[in-house]
């Protein structure tokens, strides 16, 4: 069987599914929904360098590099504001982030 | 594209961002070296880099320019959206001065933050590709983030960090997976090259599909209903001066965007896009009317507040003429004026313990500090659109537009959700003026404030003498999409 474009992209679906079930899903704590996120932005570079490839066309795989840069600093913004949260409260569960409600 | 050699873009059209972008990093530098005494300095400074550009884009001329390749272009309508966003950040920092002695927050990454933040929404307003596009919003949100957790030895503070990174990051993951579907399907992500493809072909699932992500990754940037959630919690829990840059500069940006996304690349494909417009906009009205009502906490309520009002704002965009896009860009111009005059008095609830934010504790203020009552009293008026304060001519000029395209039952429903929506304004009227005083408020006004609130207050009381210049502006800029 040869693998085409279809099937990069039904990969790419199904991981950017997981990734959003995993933040509404997940009750767990933070850390899995940053790996969550992580996912979301990783499929979307599955995408982006298929699309590119398939187009023969260099933009996508541009992209891909400034989303990858991105996704970095995104972590590591996510990081620091969890690590100030968990100093506050003393945990990171999702069920006790519920100060404000209403 | 693919030949050898380098050919320089022109920097011209991008100098505004430049100086920021420089700016920011010397501010740094200044900051890192000097420590915290430097928070003034660096305010101030920050101040002065964000009018010199302002400057800088009046200097440039009318006409459209684009540069780096076309991922970048300045025209009317960007000159407009980011003289509006360099006012709203430039007078948040000024407010926050006095906020940020008391409550020892001086510390000099705020204003830093800041400039980065604005650097991004002015990236935003001028992007011309789904790459440009994506710089920009990060660039903004990812400053957002910080600044909202910026207390950081308060508990409600980084919560509301928390709350808005992992959405935003949501939302940003959503937007794209939509522009990489564009991509995919159109082969380009110049806005210009898809315009000339969507005027031409027939438009296949997949773009569709990309433009819904797309859509939906920027509602919940101007946090237009069903995506709104995080918009109450954040508001309430980040610092009041940085709930007041919230609902100002990055709201403009972000409405911006949607604009030139839609009419840009998009016109071909309106009869999709704009029922999803419908949609929000009429989901996003009656929620900011009816949630709103049973809130006690004052930036709560303007939470719900700035969510009723982008969906009134998003009946211009329904619309998709140029006397909509008119329409919605004199709104965001007075929704902003309107909102640091009220932001300004909810800086200046306060007494000796610290910040007051339950609305209750507005209750005698006409008889305890009579100027404060009336400039809020006004501003309360205007943002529920009682003639002939300004924010009714902000729904005047949307709800026209929308019934000269022929969008009958969404002008209706927004006219119903404006009169639920009045409700809960008048509430905090009624509690000002009528109910006994709380010993609440013990405040002289900083100078700042001062000057902001009434100024804010002037403005939307005499708008309706003299608004010739903004309508003629506004008209300029829309005109220059079409």
């Amino acid at each position: 069987m040869e693998i085409g474009l279809s099937h990069y992209l039904t990969v790419a679906a199904i991981l950017f599914t997981i990734g959003v079930l995993g933040i509404f899903v997940n009750r767990k704590n933070i850390i899995v929904i940053l790996m969550s996120v992580e996912l979301m932005l990783l499929s979307v570079n599955i995408n982006l360098v298929a699309f590119s490839v398939f187009l023969s066309d260099l933009t996508g795989q541009i992209f891909a590099l400034f989303v990858l840069t991105v996704a970095a600093a995104e972590a590591a913004i996510g990081l620091a504001i969890l690590v100030v949260y968990f100093r506050n409260r003393g945990s990171i569960a999702v069920e006790d982030i519920h100060m404000m409600k209403g | 594209m693919s030949s050898g050699e380098f050919i320089s873009p022109d920097l011209m059209p991008a100098m505004p961002e430049l100086i920021l972008a420089c700016g920011a990093m010397a501010l740094l530098m200044l900051g890192v070296f000097r420590g915290d005494q430097s928070t003034r300095l660096v305010t101030l400074l920050s101040v002065g880099l964000m009018i010199v550009a302002g400057g800088f884009v009046l200097a440039q001329g009318d006409a459209r320019v684009e540069t780096f390749s076309g991922s970048f272009v300045v025209d009317a309508f960007s000159h407009y959206a980011k003289i509006l966003i360099l006012l709203g950040s430039s007078v948040i920092l000024l407010m926050a001065r006095d906020y940020q002695r008391r409550e020892n927050m001086e510390r000099f990454e705020f204003p830093v933050l800041v400039l980065l933040a604005t650097l991004g929404m002015l990236m935003m307003v001028s992007a011309n590709d789904l790459i440009a596009l994506y710089m920009g919003l990060e660039l903004q949100s990812l400053a957002l983030y910080v600044i909202a957790a910026f207390k950081r030895d308060s508990e409600r503070s980084t919560e509301a960090g928390l709350k808005y990174f992992v959405l935003g990051a949501l939302a940003s993951g959503i937007l794209l997976y939509g522009a990489s579907l564009i991509y995919g399907f159109a082969g380009t992500t110049n806005f210009t090259a898809l315009a000339s493809l969507m005027g031409a072909a027939e438009t296949s699932i997949g773009l569709i599909f990309g433009l819904v992500f797309l859509a939906a990754g920027l509602a919940f940037k101007i946090s237009a209903v069903p995506f709104h959630m995080w918009t109450p919690d954040v508001y309430e829990g980040a610092p009041t001066p940085v709930t007041a840059l919230f609902a100002s500069a990055p709201k403009v940006a972000a409405m911006a965007l949607f604009i030139r996304v839609l009419m840009g690349p998009m016109p071909g494909l309106s009869g999709e896009w704009q029922q999803i417009i419908v949609f929000l906009s009429i989901a996003s009205m009656v929620l900011g009317a009816v949630a709103a009502i049973g809130q006690s906490n004052i930036k709560r309520l303007m939470a719900y507040s700035s969510i009723g009002h982008m969906g009134f704002a998003l009946v211009g965009l329904a619309a998709g003429t140029p006397e909509g896009i008119q329409g919605v860009l004199i709104y965001m111009a007075i929704y902003v004026a309107m909102n640091f005059g009220v932001f300004g008095c909810i800086l200046a609830m306060r007494d000796k313990q610290g910040m007051l934010e339950n609305i209750n504790d507005l209750a005698g203020l006409g008889r305890t500090n009579p100027m404060m009552a009336l400039a809020l009293a006004l501003l309360m008026f205007s943002l529920a659109g009682i003639p002939p304060l300004a924010g009714f001519f902000a729904k005047f000029y949307v709800f026209l537009a929308a019934i000269q395209a022929g969008l009958y039952a969404l002008a209706v429903i927004g006219v119903l959700a404006s009169v639920v929506g009045a409700f809960y304004y008048l509430r905090i009227i009624k509690i000002m003026y009528f109910d006994a005083p709380a010993d609440a408020i013990e405040a002289p006004m900083s100078g700042e404030l001062r000057l902001v609130v009434g100024a804010s207050a002037l403005f939307t009381l005499f708008f309706f003498l003299y608004p010739a210049p903004i309508l003629s502006v506004a008209e300029h800029a829309a005109t220059a999409l079409f």
